[in-house]
């Protein structure tokens, strides 16, 4: 399956034509990590958003274990919008196929096709629903 | 020449080395500097590997200056020659810029074949020639290469096969159409309609090749050419002629952001239906001949069949920092294919592996991280008197650091109050691998494509990044760099 084809069942782009899709993938890399590998890295500068096409990644602080992600997940959307660096790492736990969009290439994304900023939208509100919830 | 002429007999060896184009000598020059037993393994019958055909209409894309400030012979001057092979020995230094006839400041392909067979006589690196390898058994921590000579075993297996293999977009149609590499004679185009598929170094290379022939020139392809932050950019403006036509609005030359649906042979030439990716629409053409320009990949054989993963649709091999296989232990990647490890890849920057330039400095940290892995070999520390001077000065001219941007890095150990000189490494290995209280120097680029001098802090496993001001010169020895440099090593300015 190529790298467009994958991009195409995620739901983040459910909305998209497929030659929009293809653009989103022929403009931007793919990247293979190995188990173990670290991907992002809490408090460095220039992190790329991540999503992820096969494979499993967690979000650790130190040793803790924040989360699990899997296929159609993304990560880094945090630091490549505020421009701060990630507060948190994010380590492959098995072979780990990723998308990596550049900020810069996806602030230009979001303005490009609101239909994907509107779904990465939802999912942080999801996200910060259950961090509140959990915290209470 | 008789089978027991030639060097590298079937057998057991810590090492094999597959190839002889630069990735190949390299590799090969420093594993025997470092007195790591090896083969050299080639199909071809001479060295230069890809410059024995490619790159067909131009010169090179990467720079060579004979002239320069700095002496032929001296490390700074590698990042004035990014086309000449490496070695300790003056006389096997900068061959290339000796055998440039000044036409331009790129050597041409003849110029580059020439450098590399001269580096390989020069010194005397061995190559069994004519030898092809066939397939791969991987047992664990023992690799077997069968060949066409009979079978190497080996502990580590390093290929360098390059990026060479015609491959093309799954375009329904393409397969009707010329590859980049069918293209000689520019001639053939004379008067003709010409669609390439494909906008990156390869595509921009054969149309301004065949620019003074073809009647129209269409290049299309999803991605959009983008040159607004050039020190990111994997495309050279060197190829950009007709970028600049488009434009400019010149007539018969377009250059289009667009998914190619499908390419239908017609009578006398093909029928090609696109859809706009940065626009709404579509778009037809009638042309007289297609090109593929979608690029090449490593001819792998048999080793994604034992689980080797790639990237890049499947063109090239994913690798670990230090170019080993993420799947496979003990497979290495050198030359062109190391690309296939991106680093930390901050801001999108990529690393320069997919050049000359960039992976002649893989070779050296890839034969060093073998003879540490499997010769115990213990790389010489020697004592950095003047920290501050020293990095400074790594950041201002150190030739891998300014090639390999954001990918290598210089790094100094504390040690007994002092500071020793680790050499070249990998910053994604600096970063992850823990360790004492060490100093990184890495030079890197912001957002809006400025060079930035950066250093990584290492203390009690803790790393904290800080990016120095730029300098218009690129000269980060003068005395605010000292200043904050000391500052932030907590010692006195």
């Amino acid at each position: 399956m190529d790298i467009a084809e994958s991009l195409g069942r995620l739901a983040l782009f459910a909305d998209l034509s497929p030659s929009q899709v293809e653009a989103i993938a022929h403009s931007n890399e793919e990247d293979v990590f190995a188990e173990g590998e670290r991907v992002l890295r809490r408090g460095l500068s220039g992190g790329n958003f991540y999503v992820i096409l096969d494979g499993e990644a967690a979000v650790r602080v130190g040793d803790a274990e924040l989360s699990r992600l899997g296929r159609g997940d993304y990560f880094g959307e945090i630091s490549a919008l505020t421009n701060d660096p990630p507060s948190a790492d994010v380590v492959a736990i098995t072979v780990l196929r990723c998308l990596v969009i550049p900020a810069s290439r996806l602030e230009q994304l979001l303005l490009e096709r609101p239909q994907v900023m509107l779904r990465l939208l939802r999912m942080e509100a999801r996200r910060l629903q259950s961090a509140v919830e959990w915290r209470t | 020449m008789a089978d027991l002429d030639r060097p590298f007999p079937p057998g057991s060896y810590d090492v094999v080395v597959v190839g002889s184009g630069p990735g190949g000598l390299q590799t090969s020059y420093w594993l025997r500097h470092l007195g790591v037993s090896h083969a050299v393994l080639s199909r071809d019958e001479a060295p230069g590997g890809m410059f024995q055909r490619f790159p067909i209409f131009q010169r090179l894309i990467t720079w060579t200056k004979p002239d320069a400030p700095v002496e032929r012979t001296t490390r700074e001057y590698e990042w004035y020659d990014h086309n000449s092979l490496l070695a300790e020995e003056q006389d096997l230094k900068a061959l290339v810029p000796s055998l440039m006839d000044r036409a331009y400041d790129l050597p041409s392909r003849a110029e580059m074949e020439a450098g590399l067979a001269a580096f390989a006589e020069k010194a005397k690196l061995e190559v069994r020639y004519g030898t092809t390898w066939e397939s791969t058994h991987h047992d664990g921590d023992r690799i077997t290469l069968v060949t066409d000579a009979g079978a190497y075993r080996c502990r580590a297996v390093v290929f360098a096969l390059g990026v060479t293999e015609p491959w093309r977009a799954s375009v329904p149609g393409l397969e009707h159409a010329a590859h980049y590499v069918d293209t000689w004679s520019p001639e053939r185009y004379a008067g003709r309609s010409v669609f390439i598929v494909g906008k990156r170094n390869s595509g921009f290379e054969v149309a301004q090749g065949i620019l003074p022939w073809a009647r129209s020139i269409i290049l299309g392809s999803p991605r959009p050419v983008q040159t607004d932050a050039l020190a990111l950019s994997a495309l050279r403006i060197r190829y950009l002629h007709p970028y600049d036509e488009y434009a400019r609005g010149g007539p018969g030359t377009y250059v289009l952001d667009v998914t190619i649906s499908r390419i239908d042979p017609t009578a006398d030439g093909f029928h090609v239906v696109t859809h706009g990716t940065v626009w709404d629409g579509r778009l037809e053409f009638d042309v007289d001949d297609v090109i593929a320009a979608t690029g090449f990949r490593t001819p792998l054989r048999d080793l994604p069949a034992l689980g080797l993963v790639t990237v890049n649709d499947g063109r090239v091999p994913a690798l670990t920092p230090f170019w080993e296989s993420v799947t496979l232990p003990g497979v290495y990647f050198a030359g062109n294919a190391s690309q296939g490890a991106k680093g930390l890849g901050k801001r999108g920057a990529g690393a320069s592996s997919s050049s000359v330039n960039g992976f002649r400095y893989n070779a050296l940290v890839l034969a060093r991280h073998l003879a540490e892995r499997l010769n115990g070999h213990t790389r010489p520390r020697r004592p950095v008197d003047d920290v501050v001077t020293f990095l400074l000065r790594e950041l201002s001219s150190a030739p891998e650091l300014w090639v390999q941007k954001g990918y290598l890095c210089r790094v100094v150990t504390a040690e007994d109050g002092g500071y020793l000189d680790d050499e070249v490494e990998p910053l994604a290995h600096f970063l992850d691998s823990g360790g004492p209280d060490a100093l990184a120097a890495s030079v890197e680029v912001n957002e809006s494509g400025t060079i930035v001098p950066t250093l990584y802090v290492r203390r009690h496993g803790e790393i904290a990044e800080h990016q120095l001001e730029p300098h218009p010169l690129h000269d980060y020895e003068g005395e605010p760099y000292r200043r904050q440099l000391a500052s932030l090593l907590g010692l006195q300015g």
